[in-house]
This record gives structure tokens, sequence and C-alpha cells, in this order.
């Protein structure tokens, strides 16, 4: 039997690692795919509690999580090919025409 | 090494069928190839392959030989990696998804509780090996053909899936075994209760395994070959392998959702009991034509071949015969379940590729734009609808006391009805889209 | 044993293949990495006897969304983004935060798993036909949200057009 803390360990360790490729890269589509991480490792954490409580509405807000992801990727796809269109470029720190 | 002997002891029916599918999938692929190219052969008036053994019985296992030592080409340009790991995505993709599949009753691998479920989500993996493979050829054949695929695929499979959810509300399981038990309960199969869900799935199918008339990221006459263009020998083979695998797979999707999988036709009519012989019937059938053959045969190894796949297609016969002639009660007619489950089953995925295969060589390819456009403004919004009047026939079947034989025709009618109504708009955009030309 | 093997197995391949996502040059590359985490997270799912949230993850993350992510980079792929620099500027303040950040968790897990009940699970058998419980709860106490979220897709699918038009 593996203990819940287990599970939570790991998706720490999925949730640090997204938050890593967020602040430090500089492509838009890797901070997008880093943050995709970070949704991925809360779902573990929702479907261990899940499990340990016995109950399935963990197993819900997970649906609830990936429906999200979903939109998000779409959306924020949809803003990078704009993007891209107008700028020929992937760089995030290049993102600054709101910037004065 | 007791807990490895305690998983073999209990899971030892399941790895020898695993292994069985494994093995056996290649082989079935190439006859189903041979099979095409003798109904191609046949719809244009020619005879097809005739040189390697007995009509070309042989030929699969030439051209498989001829694959294997072919020399293997890896562009220098490719990203080697994911060049070389691609193809095996696309095959492992299509073996997996076989592993829920129930080919007869005694047949299947797992019985999940997702079965329908992991069948298409697995199967759908493998449209990674297809872009991978087109990406990393660095071609611009491979890359176009690469993203086609992925824009049909990801079109046709919200299709297929909505005209799928049409047939789970009727079973109200997504176990593969218990979706044909409903069909027995029911007496019907779900393609009479449901036959513009099982019309939107056969549509979405040949486009999500890529067939004409919908071939268009393998288009030979715009794209060389597509995906597979920088593609030579052994890894040439497995996209193959892949391809006519998917075929096997959406073909038993199908079988299993529409065509009630293992069951005889009249399963539950006593008066139909007859239709038990029909396997063996036919297969006489087929054996006395191969010795009809026989001796025509120009060559006597070929004729010695041909007598001996006879002489095979009869022992079949009589293995199929055996459980009925025995009597009752007996160990060999309790084996009637498996084996005419397995027989009907296979038929019935048969009848369905053949359809493909009739479909091939009937339709002209489309053109790209057509294509999305039957998908998303045609077969999506008509599956949703589908699923739209299969729910409200349920209801008024369980709610409100309709019997079947009212509540489902008349939830076709309404669904056909706007088929007409989408099909009519259809005509009428393409109309006004020729006169203001393309955009771009 | 065999639950062992497989969860660390999994669990060593997600965490594997998120550190290659970030780190990797060509995105293609983290496309790929991705995947791999997303089907080992889909793996533990299954571990955890969550089989209904092992398919959607499969179907919609690993199918769907991924599909997107590598059809949308190979539209736009540009050669030119292999040789620039990776890292941003502040690279190394933004790595010592999100460090510090995963130590303090660390240490929450660490000493509140004392605290919580965090040790037996429940028995297996309480969640079984996962299909089944996971479609009563969400039809009936989480109805409203359902529909939220389907109106929520809407929006982002309308926002998605609208983003990719060519001319605004």
């Amino acid at each position: 039997m593996i203990p819940t803390s287990h599970y939570l360990f790991l998706s720490l360790g999925l949730f640090t690692v997204g938050v890593i490729g967020v602040v430090t890269r500089r492509n838009v589509i890797i901070i997008l795919m880093s943050i995709e991480l970070m949704l991925n490792a809360v779902n573990i954490n929702l479907v261990a509690f899940s499990r340990l409580v016995g109950s399935a509405e963990g197993h819900v807000f997970a649906i609830f999580i990936i429906t999200d992801a979903a939109a998000e990727a779409a959306v924020g796809l949809g803003i990078i090919i704009a993007f891209f269109r107008n700028r020929e470029t992937l760089l995030g720190d290049e993102m600054d025409l709101l910037k004065w | 090494m007791h807990s490895l002997i305690d998983f073999l002891l209990t899971y030892w029916v399941q790895l020898v069928c695993a292994v069985i599918i494994v093995a056996v999938l290649p082989l079935v692929a190439g006859y189903i190839v041979l099979m095409e190219r003798k109904v191609m052969a046949d719809m244009q008036a020619r005879l097809g392959p005739m040189r390697v053994g007995p009509h070309g019985l042989l030929q699969p296992i030439a051209d498989a030989l001829k694959l294997l030592i072919k020399e293997d080409i890896i562009p220098d340009e490719a990203d080697k990696a994911i060049f070389w790991v691609a193809p095996l995505i696309s095959v492992t993709a299509g073996m997996l998804a076989m592993s829920t599949l129930a080919i007869g009753p005694w047949f299947q691998i797992a019985d999940l509780n997702i079965g329908l479920l992991f069948i298409v989500g697995i199967s759908a993996l493998g449209i990674f090996g297809i872009v991978l493979g087109g990406w990393s050829s660095n071609s611009h054949y491979s890359l176009l053909g690469a993203l086609r695929s992925a824009a049909q695929l990801v079109s046709y499979e919200t299709a297929a899936g909505m005209a799928i959810v049409g047939a789970l509300m009727l079973a109200g399981t997504l176990s593969t075994r218990e979706i044909i038990a409903t069909q027995n309960d029911y007496g019907v199969w779900f393609v009479f209760a449901a036959p513009v869900g099982f019309f939107i799935y056969v549509v979405a199918s040949i486009a999500e395994t890529n067939r004409a008339p919908f071939d268009l990221p393998e288009a030979e006459s715009e794209l060389v070959a597509g995906y597979m263009t920088e593609y030579s020998g052994f890894r040439w083979a497995l996209y193959f392998l892949a391809e006519y695998t998917n075929m096997v797979v959406v073909a038993s999707i199908a079988t299993t959702l529409f065509l009630g999988g293992w069951l005889r036709p009249f399963a539950g009519t006593r008066a139909f009991n007859f239709l038990d012989f029909l396997p063996s019937v036919l297969l006489l059938g087929v054996a006395g034509y191969c010795f009809y053959r026989a001796p025509k045969q120009p060559v006597k190894i070929q004729k010695m071949v041909l007598a001996a796949v006879g002489a095979m297609i009869i022992l079949v016969a009589l293995i199929l015969a055996a459980p009925l002639l025995a009597p009752a009660g007996s160990f060999v007619a309790s084996m009637k379940a498996g084996l005419h489950g397995a027989f009907w089953f296979l038929l019935k995925v048969g009848l369905y590729i053949y359809l493909f295969m009739w479909l091939r060589f009937t339709f002209p390819r489309y053109r790209f734009d057509q294509l999305m456009r039957l998908g998303w403004q045609f077969l999506i919004p008509l599956s949703i609808v589908n699923v739209m009047g299969i729910g409200v026939a349920l209801v008024l079947h369980r709610h409100f006391g309709w019997s079947h034989w009212t509540a489902f025709p008349l939830t076709t009618i309404l669904t056909l009805a706007v088929a007409g109504l989408l099909a009519a708009a259809g005509e009428k955009q393409e109309k006004t889209h020729a006169i203001v030309g393309e955009e771009a | 044993m065999l639950d062992q093997i497989v969860f660390y197995f999994f669990a060593a391949l997600a965490v594997i293949s998120a550190v290659l996502v970030v780190t990797r040059r060509n995105i293609v590359q983290s496309a790929i990495f991705l995947i791999t985490a997303l089907l080992a997270t889909a793996g533990i799912f299954l571990q955890l006897h969550a089989e209904f949230l092992f398919i959607v993850q499969v179907i919609l993350y690993a199918g769907g969304i991924m599909v997107l992510f590598v059809f949308v980079i190979m539209l736009i792929n540009l050669d030119v983004s292999l040789h620039q620099v990776q890292f941003n500027r502040q690279w190394w303040l933004g790595l010592v935060l999100a460090l510090a950040l995963g130590a303090q968790l660390t240490v929450a897990i660490a000493v509140g798993r004392s605290g919580l009940p965090l040790g037996e699970p429940a028995p297996a058998t309480m969640l079984e036909p996962s299909t089944e419980l996971v479609g009563k709860v969400l039809f009936s106490e989480y109805m409203l949200p359902f529909e939220i979220a389907s109106i929520l897709l809407l929006v982002a699918m309308i926002g998605a057009v609208v983003m990719a038009k060519k001319k605004v």
C-alpha cells in the first residue's frame, strides 16, 4: 500500500517543475505546456485524496480541471497564433506591446 | 519469483490471447491487403495477383519478405530518434486497442469497466505516430500529409464519438461484453434502433482510418505518399500494419456496437435456429470452390496447395459443425458459444471491411475543404441531433410507455428530416461559395 | 508489490519527462515528453482505481489537447528558435523562487502528514464502478458547475476562433 503522502510528493515535484518552466523559459508554447503540467499535478492530488476519503468528488473536480485545461489550451494557442502572425516570434519576453 | 508464477497462473488465458493477437495480426493485415487487391481487380474486371501461389494466395508472405529485406533509409536531415519511434507508436496504439475487444464470448484479453472508451481513446493515440513521423522526416510532403491527417482525425473523432454515445445510451454500459448482451436482450441490433448513428460512424470511421474517398493525408496525386513519403522497408511496413490494424479496430467497434457483436442473426428466435448451420455450409461451399479450381491450376505444386487450402477449410467447417451434431450437454456441444461467436464476429468484421473496400473503389477523392465541410457542418450537427433523438426515444419508451416500434422509428424519421435540412443548407452554401470563390 | 512497482515506475516516468519538458531546446521534443508525462499520470490514475479518469486523461489530454499543441507547433515551427537563448534574463531568480516554493511545500507536507489522516486509504472497492459513480456525482450534486463548464468551453471555442481569424 502506498501512503497518500507519496502521491502528494509526486504532485509537488511535477508542480515545482511546472513553475520552473513558467518562470524561466522564453518560449510561449513551452510556458503553456508547463501550465498543463501544473494542472496535471493538481489532478494527481485530487484523485489521491478522493481515494483516501473514498468518494468520487475528487474525480469530478479533476474532470472540471481537464475541461478547463482544454479551454485554456484552445484560447492560449489561438493567442499564440495571432501573436505569431503579427510579430513573427514565439518569445514571451518580446510580448511587450503594452509595456511602455 | 513466486509472485511471477502466481501472476502467470492467474492470467495465462489473457497472456495467450495477447500473444495470439500480436502474432496473428500481421498475417491478417497481409491477407486483408490481398483481399483488397482481389476485390479491386474484380471491380475493375482484372484478375489481380495470380503468380505467387494459386490465385495469389501466398502473395502477402512474398510481400512481407520483400519489405523485410529492403534497404532501410533514414533521411539525413531527419530527426532520427523520432523518425525511428513514430511507426512504433502507431502500431502499439492499434494493437493495444485490440485488447478489450471481445471476439466471441471466449476470446477477450480484458473485460474493462471502461471497455469501449478504452478502445476509442487508445486508438486515438495512433495519430501521434502519423504526425511525428511526418514532422521528423523533414520533408514538405510528409509534413503536409501529417497536418492533414491530424486535422482530419480531430474533426471526425468528434462525429464518431457522438455516434458511439448514441449507441452507448441504448446499451447503458461501456463494457463490450455487456453491450452485446443488451443487444441480445433487446432482440434487435442497435443498427436498426439507431440507423443514423451507424451511418455517421461508417463515414467517420473511413475518415479516421485515412481511407478513400477521404485518403487526403496520403493522396498520391498531391502528396506522393503523405506522411509515409520518406519511409521505406520495415518501418513503412509498420505504418501499413498500423493502418490495417486500425481498420480492424474500427470494424470491430462497429460490429460490437451496432451489428450485434458475436450474435447470430435472429439470435433469440428459435425458428431461425437452422442459421447455426450456415457457417459450416458457407465454408463447405468455399472448400468446394477450391477443389473445383484445383485441377485447373497450371503447376502441380499449385494444385496441391489449393487442395490443401480446401482441406483446411473443410476441417474448420467440421469443427464448427461438431458442437451442433454432438449430443446436448456434452463437452463438445458446450463449445458452440465460443466457436460460433468468433465466426459471426469475424464474418461481420470482414463484411464491414468489404464495405470499406467497396466505397474506396466507387467514390472519387474529396477535396480538403469539402472534407472539412462534410465533417463540421453535416456530420457533427447530425450526430448531436442523433444523440438527442435517441434520448427522446428512450424517454418516450421508459417514462411514457411507448413501445420500441413506435418510439425509435419516429425519432429516426425526425433525425433524417434534420439531415435533409442540413444537406440542403450545405448545398446552398456550396453554391454561394462557388460564386464568391475560395477565400484562400 | 505490483502496486508499488507500478506507482514508482509511473511516478519516475512522470517526473523525468516533466523535467525534460522544461529543459529541451526543441519544442516538438518537449511536446513528446509532455505526452509521456500525461500518460504516466494516466497510469497513476489507473493505479488509484480511477478508470474513468484514466480514459478521460488519455482521450482529452493526450488525444485532444496535445494533438492541438503538436498541430500548432508544426504550423508555426521556427528553425530560428532552436538557436535562440532558451531561458529569460531572470531565470536564476525564478529558479530560486520556484525551488523555495517547492521546499516550503515539501516541509508543509512532511510536517502535516502526521496531523492529517494521510495513512491508510479507504478500501478500493468503495470506488468500484468508477464510471457510474462519477456520472452520478457529476449529474446530481455538480449539475450547475457542469453546465457552467460547458459554457466555458463554448466561450473558449468562440474566443479561439476570433483570435485565430486572419484580420480582426
